[in-house]
C-alpha cells in the first residue's frame, strides 16, 4: 500500500507555494495543457458534447460493472490468460510476488500505471528482491531520484532540466549535459538493456473493453509496448472500474483520454492486449496475468453520492486547470491521486476525517468539471465529502472534523433566521471593529480565526449603516 | 428601455453588510431604466457560506427563510452570480427528502437572475447609457461563468458605456483564490491563488477590476489594498450606474 500522508496537506502546500522552481513547472504545466485540452474538445468533430455521451458511457459501464467484468474476464481466460480479483493493495501485491517467484523473476520493467503507485508494488517487489524499472521517462527520472510521481500523467514535472542532467550524471555515469535529446537517448540506452534482460513486464490499464475482452494501454513513448511484448510475462493491473461494454464506447473515450491528457487526438501508442501470445504469434508475452483491483472501490460503488468518481479514466485534465493544484503541486496530496480527482477519491480510500484537508482545501471553481472528458461533477462531491465531515456519518465512519465551526455556523443561521437581530449583531460587529487598526479605510489585521484572511490582504469594514437600513429610512421618510 | 415590470432585489449579504454603495448603484441603475424595484426588508443570506463548509442543515434554515421571502416575486435579480447560482442550482437538492419543500426551491430557482443576466438575456439591454472614464478589465466570477454561463453578458455592458476602455487580462476565467471560509482556512493556497489574479489585473494596465461579485472584489481589493495599488475593484453596477 501507498504511504498516505495526507494529513499534512497544508504544511506541504506551503513549501510548495515557496519552491519556484516547482511554481514555474506549475504555471508551465497548466498554461500549456490547459487552454490546448479546451480547445481540442472545441475541435470534435462531435462538439464539447462527446463529454456528455462519454459521461453516459461511463455511466453504463459502472451501473453494469459485475456484467461487463464478467464477460471481460471470461474472454481472457478463453486465451489463456489469467485473470486475479484483488480484494486490496496487500491482496494485489502478494499475488504478483507469487507469480514473480514461481517464475524466478529477478527483473521487471514496467510502464507507467497509477494503479500499481496505489498499491506501493514497486516496494514490495524491491523489499522481496526484484529489481523494478520504470520505463517511462518520467516515471524513470523520479525513481532514479527516489520520489513519487508529483502529477497523473506528468510525473516529474517538478524537476528542472539541471536537475535531470545532475542526475543522470551521478546516476548513469555520462557527463552532465542539460540538452534534452542527449538525455533522452542517454535513458534510451539504458533502459533498452533493461528491456532485453527483464523477465517480466508489468503495466496499468488505461480501459478495458468487455465486447472484445481485451485491455488498452496508451503512452506517448512506446515504453509500455515494450514492456508488455518482450518479457516472457506480461501482469497487467486495472482498478475494477476501468471497463466500458463495447468498443465503440471504448474509442470514443480513448479520444477524449488523449485530449485531456495531453491535447493530442491520439496517443502515439495504443495496445490492445487480450491475452498471452498465440502459436501463430512471433512477438508477446508466454504469460498473460490481470489483476482487478478492487481496494475500496466496491464501497465507493455502493453509494450513490460518490458513485460517479469511478467514472474517471485518470487523464489529469483536472490537474490542469485547477488553481489550488497549481500552487501546490502533486505532492501536497500526500497520495498518489492528486488535484481534483485526488481531492475526491483519496478520502473515500484512506478515510474522510484522515483526508479532510483534500476535501476542504480548493475554492470550489468548478474548472475541473469544465475540464473533465467525462464530465465528473467533481465540485458536487467535494460538497457531499465537506457536508459528511461537518455533521458526521456513520456509513463511512466519519466523525464530525470540526466542532467548533459546527457551534460558528449554528451561530450564523440563528442570526440570519431574524433580521432584528441580525441588525443587532451588525451594530456590535461595527462596534468591536472600530477597535482595530484602519489602513487606507481598510482593516489589515483581524483576529482569532479571521486572521488567516489578512495574511495577504486587508478587509472593508462593515458599512456604518447597512443597505438594508438605508433603503428602510428612505422608505420610511416622507 | 420602456419595461416597467418590478423586479425584487436580493442584494446579497455582502453588498448589504460590507457594500452598500453597491445596492445604492443598483438601485440608482433600475431607477434609470425606469424598472420599479421591490426590496423585502427582513432578507438576509442565502446561505451559501453554510453550504459551501458542509453544513446543510444551518443552510437549509437559510434556505428556507429566503425562499418564504421571495416566493410571492415575479422575478428576483441579484448582483451576485454565486448567490444565484446557490439558489438555482443548490436549493432543489437541499431539499430531496422534502419534497414540498422541494417543489417550492425549484419554483424560485426558475425566478432568480444575476443582475447582468437579467439586463441582457431577459430584458434584451446592452446599453444603459453609463458614462466612465478609464480603462477597465473584467474578472471572472467562477460560479457566474461556469454554472451560470455568464461571460459575454457583463462584457457586452462594458464594452457599450462610453468613454470606457475594455481590457482583457491574462487568464481573466481563472479563479481568484476566495472560495468563502477556504481563505481563512487554508490562507497560504488562497493568496498564492490571488497574488497571481492580482499579479495579472496590475500587468493589465487598467485603472480598475470590475466583477459581479462582491465575494471576488473584496478578496481582490483586499490584496490591491495591502499592495497599496492604485488599480480599484469595482463592482460592474457601479460603472452601469454611472
Amino acid at each position: 500500500m501507498s504511504e498516505i500522508k495526507t494529513e499534512f496537506y497544508k504544511e506541504n502546500a506551503a513549501k510548495a507555494i515557496k519552491d519556484p522552481v516547482l511554481q514555474n513547472a506549475l504555471s508551465d504545466v497548466q498554461h500549456r495543457l490547459g487552454p490546448a485540452t479546451a480547445l481540442a474538445y472545441k475541435n470534435l468533430p462531435e462538439g464539447v458534447e462527446l463529454r456528455q455521451k462519454a459521461h453516459e458511457i461511463r455511466q453504463f459501464a459502472i451501473n453494469h460493472l459485475d456484467i461487463l467484468l464478467e464477460t471481460l474476464v471470461q474472454k481472457i481466460r478463453d486465451r489463456g490468460g489469467k485473470v486475479y480479483f484483488a480484494r486490496d493493495a496487500a491482496d494485489a501485491t502478494a499475488y504478483c510476488l507469487k507469480i514473480a517467484r514461481k517464475n524466478q523473476i529477478k527483473m521487471v520493467v514496467k510502464g507507467k500505471s497509477m494503479v500499481t503507485e496505489e498499491i506501493g508494488l514497486n516496494s514490495v517487489l524491491e523489499t522481496n528482491q526484484v529489481e523494478v524499472n520504470e520505463t517511462d521517462l518520467g516515471e524513470y527520472i523520479i525513481q532514479l531520484a527516489g520520489e513519487t510521481p508529483s502529477h497523473i500523467i506528468a510525473p516529474a514535472i517538478h524537476k528542472t532540466r539541471k536537475e535531470v542532467a545532475q542526475l543522470f550524471k551521478e546516476k548513469l555515469d555520462i557527463p552532465y549535459c542539460e540538452d534534452p535529446p542527449v538525455l533522452t537517448q542517454a535513458a534510451r540506452k539504458a533502459l533498452r538493456e533493461k528491456f532485453l534482460a527483464a523477465d517480466m513486464g508489468l503495466s496499468g490499464c488505461n480501459l478495458a473493453c468487455a465486447e472484445t475482452g481485451h485491455i488498452t494501454t496508451v503512452s506517448n513513448e512506446g515504453n509500455i509496448r515494450m514492456s508488455t511484448t518482450m518479457p516472457k510475462i506480461h501482469m497487467a493491473f486495472m482498478g475494477m472500474e476501468r471497463v466500458v461494454a463495447r468498443l465503440e464506447d471504448h474509442d470514443s473515450l480513448f479520444r477524449l483520454l488523449s485530449r485531456g491528457a495531453a491535447a493530442q487526438n491520439m496517443a502515439g501508442y495504443v495496445s490492445y492486449i487480450g491475452g498471452p501470445r498465440t502459436k501463430d504469434q512471433l512477438d508477446g508475452p508466454d504469460q498473460f496475468h490481470l489483476v482487478i483491483l478492487d481496494n475500496g472501490r466496491s464501497r465507493i460503488l455502493a453509494d450513490p453520492e460518490f458513485r460517479e468518481i469511478l467514472l474517471c479514466i485518470r487523464c489529469a485534465a483536472c490537474l490542469n486547470v485547477c488553481p489550488a493544484y497549481g500552487k501546490i503541486g502533486g505532492h501536497s496530496y500526500g497520495y498518489p491521486y492528486s488535484g481534483p480527482i485526488g481531492a475526491v477519491i483519496t478520502p473515500l480510500f484512506v478515510g474522510i476525517n484522515r483526508a479532510k484537508d483534500l476535501c476542504c482545501g480548493e475554492p470550489l471553481c468548478g474548472a475541473c468539471k469544465e475540464a473533465c472528458p467525462v464530465d465528473i461533477d467533481l465540485p458536487r462531491m467535494l460538497l457531499a465529502l465537506r457536508a459528511k465531515l461537518a455533521d458526521g456519518d456513520p456509513q463511512w465512519g466519519v466523525t464530525r472534523a470540526n466542532p467548533m465551526e459546527k457551534i460558528a455556523f449554528q451561530i450564523w443561521s440563528f442570526l440570519i433566521r431574524n433580521r432584528r437581530v441580525y441588525d443587532l449583531a451588525l451594530r456590535a460587529g461595527s462596534m468591536i471593529q472600530s477597535l482595530l487598526p484602519k489602513k487606507n479605510g481598510m482593516i489589515p489585521y483581524l483576529p482569532f480565526v479571521f486572521k488567516g484572511w489578512t495574511q495577504s490582504r486587508d478587509i472593508k469594514p462593515l458599512a456604518k449603516t447597512s443597505f438594508l437600513t438605508q433603503w428602510k429610512n428612505r422608505e420610511q421618510r416622507p | 428601455m420602456n419595461n416597467d415590470k418590478p423586479v425584487t432585489l436580493f442584494v446579497q449579504c455582502l453588498v448589504d453588510t460590507l457594500y452598500p454603495e453597491v445596492g445604492q448603484a443598483m438601485v440608482h441603475l433600475f431607477d434609470k431604466l425606469g424598472i420599479p424595484v421591490v426590496i423585502p426588508l427582513d432578507q438576509t443570506c442565502c446561505g451559501q457560506p453554510a453550504f459551501n463548509s458542509g453544513y446543510r442543515r444551518e443552510a437549509r434554515t437559510a434556505a428556507k427563510r429566503f425562499i418564504k421571502i421571495f416566493e410571492t416575486s415575479d422575478i428576483i435579480v441579484c448582483p451576485s452570480g454565486s448567490c444565484v447560482d446557490m439558489v438555482k442550482h443548490q436549493y432543489p437538492g437541499l431539499f430531496s427528502d422534502d419534497s414540498p419543500w422541494q417543489n417550492r426551491a425549484k419554483a424560485v430557482s426558475k425566478k432568480i437572475f444575476e443582475l447582468t443576466q437579467y439586463l441582457v438575456d431577459v430584458l434584451q439591454i446592452e446599453d444603459v447609457g453609463a458614462r466612465f472614464n478609464g480603462k477597465v478589465t473584467y474578472h471572472d466570477s467562477c460560479h457566474l461563468s461556469r454554472n451560470l454561463g455568464v461571460a459575454y453578458q457583463p462584457r457586452k455592458l462594458i464594452a457599450n458605456v462610453r468613454d470606457i476602455q475594455l481590457i482583457e487580462m491574462k487568464d481573466a476565467e481563472k479563479c481568484c483564490g476566495f472560495g468563502g471560509t477556504f481563505s481563512v482556512k487554508y490562507p497560504d493556497i488562497s493568496s498564492a491563488i490571488l497574488e497571481e489574479k492580482v499579479d495579472n489585473i496590475v500587468a493589465s494596465g487598467a485603472d480598475a477590476v470590475v466583477g459581479c461579485d462582491v465575494s471576488c472584489l473584496m478578496n481582490i481589493q483586499g490584496m490591491l489594498n495591502r499592495r497599496n495599488s492604485s488599480v480599484k475593484a469595482l463592482h460592474i453596477v457601479q460603472i452601469l450606474a454611472g
